[in-house]
């Protein structure tokens, strides 16, 4: 070594936070479109789910008018579950998801990045779906209307919630079960409003105050949920 | 010498019911290059992530810059590029897009400099193809192309040498070489057979280590 050791000099440039996030989101959408039936796969599964209700419990207008939105609203919680698993299992493996924690920006809001594509690639498409396949359980406009709606603002809920699940199963070999036992219950009171509101409408009733109270589950994830999955990516990446 | 600007002290990691180390102290001083070698499953991956902060299960002190390195966490990442065994290549996108989404995070870049660094670790013709496509050699490149364009003192690269051809072998020893000079720290593991002037090796081994100079 040179006696006199040279200089050294500190890394000078800060990236704005909202730029990591626009690029984490770009990075994900674009490796998602190119494989193609990942993002297929949920969709198809709530497509199936609904139609084996009319097919397994009864074709009759009358119950499927009833039972319509709980089956749509089930059945888009199942099939966000099935796509959480794949939310940090790839970036686990190639090892983006090491190369993230070591990002200088905050965890949490990089993490808040990936949820939010996880609600475009998987989310949003089965919002767009839902109004088909209201029309096939003969939902009348005005439910569809509300269910839609509904979804919108609870889809992403579920990916925010979904994702410290699966940032908790990280580490497990077995973790696809594990994390739907964890998950299903926290996702029980998006359910029960989702339903509700349109419920409420469907009987004339004023559905505003449903409405505000999913929005205010909504701003509790974006502000609560981050933090505890960047909490439990740390330590399951410490223990891997 | 130069302050350390990385430092461990009474460092202690067990896994399982077994101690990696203990008592175990590092210094990082700029300008030169550290070796941890020992047997497989001394530690030395460990070590590296502790000293990378990706792990957090261990008892003793990291210092950045002489102060804890928790209250200076976005310095501290701002100014280490870790690369591990798994090299955080993403096998659905390009080698270009690949590049760009690790650098522009940190420092943004022209295209033309990206293109270049990948040009200069021999990905000629190969910018616009999916990783999944290349070779393993090929993808460590990839990842190693982020030395290139690095305005990150402090390196720390988990078995960098890894599938890499023997002219990739000698390319990334001269960078190790030039990034020391030029003010740099290296703390690398490698089964290969290193060897660089007035490199530092830190020995694990069998529960104790030492330190070497």
């Amino acid at each position: 070594m040179n006696s006199e050791a040279p200089e050294m000099t500190l890394a000078a440039v800060r990236v704005p936070v909202w730029r990591a996030m626009a690029a984490i989101i770009r990075r994900d959408l674009r490796a998602s479109l190119r494989q193609r039936q990942d993002l297929l796969n949920p969709l198809l599964f709530f497509f199936m789910v609904v139609t084996l209700f009319p097919l397994g419990v009864s074709p009759e207008v009358s119950f499927l008018q009833q039972a319509g939105t709980g089956i749509l609203w089930v059945a888009a919680l199942l099939s966000t579950l099935l796509s959480l698993d794949h939310l940090f299992r790839h970036d686990f493996d190639d090892g983006t998801l090491e190369q993230m924690m070591l990002q200088p920006q905050p965890l949490f809001l990089l993490v808040l990045a990936k949820s939010l594509a996880h609600w475009l690639l998987t989310g949003l498409p089965l919002v767009m779906l839902a109004p088909v396949l209201g029309i096939m359980l003969h939902l009348d406009g005005n439910s569809i209307g509300i269910l839609c709606l509904t979804l919108l603002i609870g889809t992403p809920v579920l990916s925010l919630i979904g994702a410290i699940g699966a940032a908790l199963t990280l580490g497990l070999r077995a973790g696809g079960v594990l994390l739907s036992l964890l998950i299903i219950p926290l996702y029980i009171p998006v359910l029960i409003f989702g339903t509700g509101t349109v419920a409420a409408a469907s009987n004339g009733a004023p559905v505003g105050g449903y409405l505000a109270l999913m929005m205010a589950f909504l701003v509790l994830a974006v502000t609560l949920a981050p933090f505890a999955s960047a909490a439990a990516l740390k330590i399951s990446l410490s223990n891997s | 010498m130069s302050e350390p600007m990385l430092k461990a002290v009474n460092l202690q990691c067990e896994r399982g019911d077994r101690i990696l180390f203990q008592g175990l102290d590092v210094s990082i001083v700029p300008g030169t290059v550290t070796r941890v070698e020992g047997p497989n499953g001394a530690g030395k991956t460990t070590l590296l992530r502790i000293l990378a902060g990706l792990n957090d299960s261990y008892s003793g002190e990291v210092l950045w810059c002489g102060e804890p390195r928790a209250w200076h966490r976005e310095a501290f990442h701002r100014n280490l590029l870790y690369i591990g065994h798994r090299p955080g290549i993403k096998p659905l996108l390009t080698p270009l897009e690949n590049l760009r989404s690790l650098t522009s995070v940190r420092r943004p870049l022209s295209d033309e400099s990206l293109c270049q660094a990948l040009d200069g670790t021999g990905l000629h013709g190969y910018h616009h193809a999916q990783c999944r496509s290349l070779s393993a050699g090929q993808q460590r490149r990839v990842a190693l192309a982020r030395l290139l364009v690095s305005d990150e003192p402090l390196w720390i690269l988990d078995e960098a040498f890894t599938a890499l051809d023997y002219h990739g072998v000698a390319g990334l020893e001269q960078l190790l070489s030039d990034h020391a000079a030029s003010g740099g720290a290296v703390v690398i593991t490698t089964h290969h057979d290193l060897d660089l002037p007035g490199m530092h090796r830190l020995r694990l081994g069998a529960g104790e280590a030492s330190h070497e100079l």
